[in-house]
């Protein structure tokens, strides 16, 4: 112990703590803080690339996954339109053949009713000139059977024959 | 995940760490019976004998030499010629008034210096400056061998304080470069500073954010960061055969430790202080005792600091430079080739332990900081 205390020397303290102590200070100044900024940087910048490209990496995942998604949107609806069309077509197709059924059976209905109408109309044409016939028939006859008798009475039966006839 | 990972990775470090220690008491038996032997064949010369003539003495002498202060940088020298090689470094000493004059004066301690009437010599066993008169008279204290001659403030240059520079220097070049760099690179490091940018980072991201918190880690990281690599730099220079031995220097690793100390205890908030005086979530008379107990852990934690960097790369040097010191007792080829691949292989573990203390003197200091700033949650606590 008395050999280590023995071994101190003042003047190479003194000296040692100016050189050691200004050493720290100047290498603050010119050494370790640019160094230390510039490795920080330097890092900071490599952590800043680094995550930037794994933000683009996402962002064209997600810009991926956004195509797929539309396409897929795309192709439904062009396969939902497609589908709307052909039920439509149907649709009409079937529309307008019960409506052309439906016009042509009220088509018949009114041709009928026409035909009906015509019918009665020409009935009642052919009971009136029935009638007028048989009325100038009868009146002829009468003229002429009012004076032959027999063949008066004949010619009524031979006539009301031919009325029942028809 | 982080509170079991630290323990294990701390035992694991604390146990790479004693292995240089253990080498060190392993071969302190074979030191010890070089020392015996020295012992007895230098006996006849006297203990104080100024120039060790034989192998074994020399490199005693040379190994102690190296792992103290000196006031010359000598590289090598020959010891037949007695030619030294390397450079004198000046010499500051306050002693009535300022004393500047060259090393060169001292002749590698085989002289007096004179300045301005004052008389000076460097003791031969501890390396440092004594006052004396124009003789060169030394009076030591009987019991202790020390000289009892007055010692002046010694503000020299010594190698110690050239390597501290030249590492401080190193690193402002290095580490500014490095920093602009980035301006000019598009905010990626170039050049040579780029090496050490994982160790920055490293640092901030193993040793400063766990142990002292997002929130805070920031205003340390300067000291953290400053303290690693000059402590790794110091412990790479020591291991250069340029002969710096500057963290196996007592006194750098105090002034290390001390900043650390006054850093931890001048940051430190409430909750600190409270754990240490008035220890929350304990009986009353507990509290008692444990105060005193917290207050000398305080003063206990950078001690350790100190010592453990200190002992492990002074023990480091000592075993490293006894095993090539080996080669030239053994001059044989089997033995010297021997100790040639030991010295290498304890090399190799010296840079590891030269990062390792670095890294544990960084990693505890961040510790220290954490606690000094850590935000208790006592009911919390409570339940785990």
């Amino acid at each position: 112990m008395d050999k280590l205390i023995n071994q101190f020397e003042f003047g190479l303290f003194f000296w040692q703590v100016i050189i050691f102590v200004g050493l720290i200070l100047l290498l603050k100044k010119f050494a370790w803080k640019p160094i230390l900024d510039a490795v920080n940087e330097r890092e900071q910048g490599i952590k800043d690339a680094l995550l930037s490209a794994e933000n683009a990496r996402k962002e064209m995942e997600n810009l991926q996954a956004d195509n797929q998604r539309i396409l897929n949107e795309a192709r439904a609806e062009r396969d939902a339109m497609l589908k709307e069309a052909r039920e439509m077509k149907e649709k009409m197709i079937a529309d307008s053949k019960n409506e052309a059924q439906a016009q042509g059976q009220k088509m018949i209905v009114q041709a009928k009713a026409a035909i009906e109408s015509e019918k009665n109309a020409a009935m009642a044409e052919l009971k009136s000139q029935v009638s007028t016939l048989s009325l100038s028939i009868a009146e002829k006859l009468l003229k002429e059977e009012l004076s032959n008798k027999e063949s008066q009475t004949k010619l009524v039966e031979k006539m009301l024959g031919d009325v029942k006839l028809n | 995940m982080v509170i079991s990972n630290k323990p294990l990775r701390f035992i694991l470090v604390a146990l790479v760490a004693c292995l240089p220690v253990m080498a060190f008491a392993n071969s302190e038996k074979d030191a010890a019976h070089t020392q015996t032997e020295v012992a007895h064949e230098g006996a006849s010369e006297g203990h104080h004998a100024a120039e060790p003539t034989d192998v074994k003495s020399k490199i005693k002498a040379f190994i102690g030499h190296h792992v103290l202060d000196s006031h010359d940088f000598t590289l090598t020298q020959d010891d037949e010629t007695g030619k030294y090689y390397g450079f004198p470094l000046p010499v500051i000493i306050w002693d009535n008034g300022l004393q500047i004059f060259s090393s060169s004066k001292f002749n590698h301690g085989h002289a007096i210096a004179e300045s301005n009437g004052n008389y000076y010599v460097i003791n031969h066993h501890d390396g440092k400056i004594y006052k004396t008169d124009a003789e060169g008279t030394i009076t030591e204290d009987e019991k202790t061998g020390h000289p009892t001659n007055v010692r002046p403030l010694d503000f020299s240059i010594t190698k110690t304080v050239i390597s501290i520079f030249t590492a401080a220097l190193l690193m402002f070049w290095l580490f500014s470069s490095l920093a602009k760099s980035y301006a000019k690179n598009g905010g990626i490091a170039s050049g040579i500073g780029r090496i050490f940018e994982p160790l920055v980072v490293y640092i901030r991201d193993e040793v400063a954010i766990p142990n002292i918190g997002e929130k805070h880690y920031k205003k340390y990281m300067s000291y953290l960061l400053t303290i690693f690599f000059f402590i790794l730099f110091l412990n790479i220079f020591g291991l250069t055969p340029l002969g710096i031995n500057a963290t196996g220097n007592l006194t750098i690793t105090f002034s290390l430790a001390i900043l650390t100390f006054l850093i931890t205890n001048l940051t430190a908030n409430k909750n600190y202080w409270g754990h240490i005086f008035w220890m929350p979530g304990v009986p009353k008379p507990m509290r008692i005792i444990l105060a005193p107990i917290e207050l000398l852990g305080v003063f206990i934690k950078p001690f350790s600091l100190m010592i453990r960097l200190y002992a492990n790369i002074f023990a480091g040097h000592i075993v490293l430079m006894s095993i090539i010191g080996l080669m030239f007792i053994f001059k044989s080829w089997i033995g010297s080739s021997l100790s040639f691949g030991l010295s290498f292989v304890l090399s190799i573990l010296e840079i590891l332990v030269a990062f390792l203390q670095a890294y544990i003197f960084t990693m505890l200091s961040a510790l220290y900081f954490g606690s000094a700033v850590e935000e208790h949650h006592h009911e919390e606590e409570g339940h785990h």
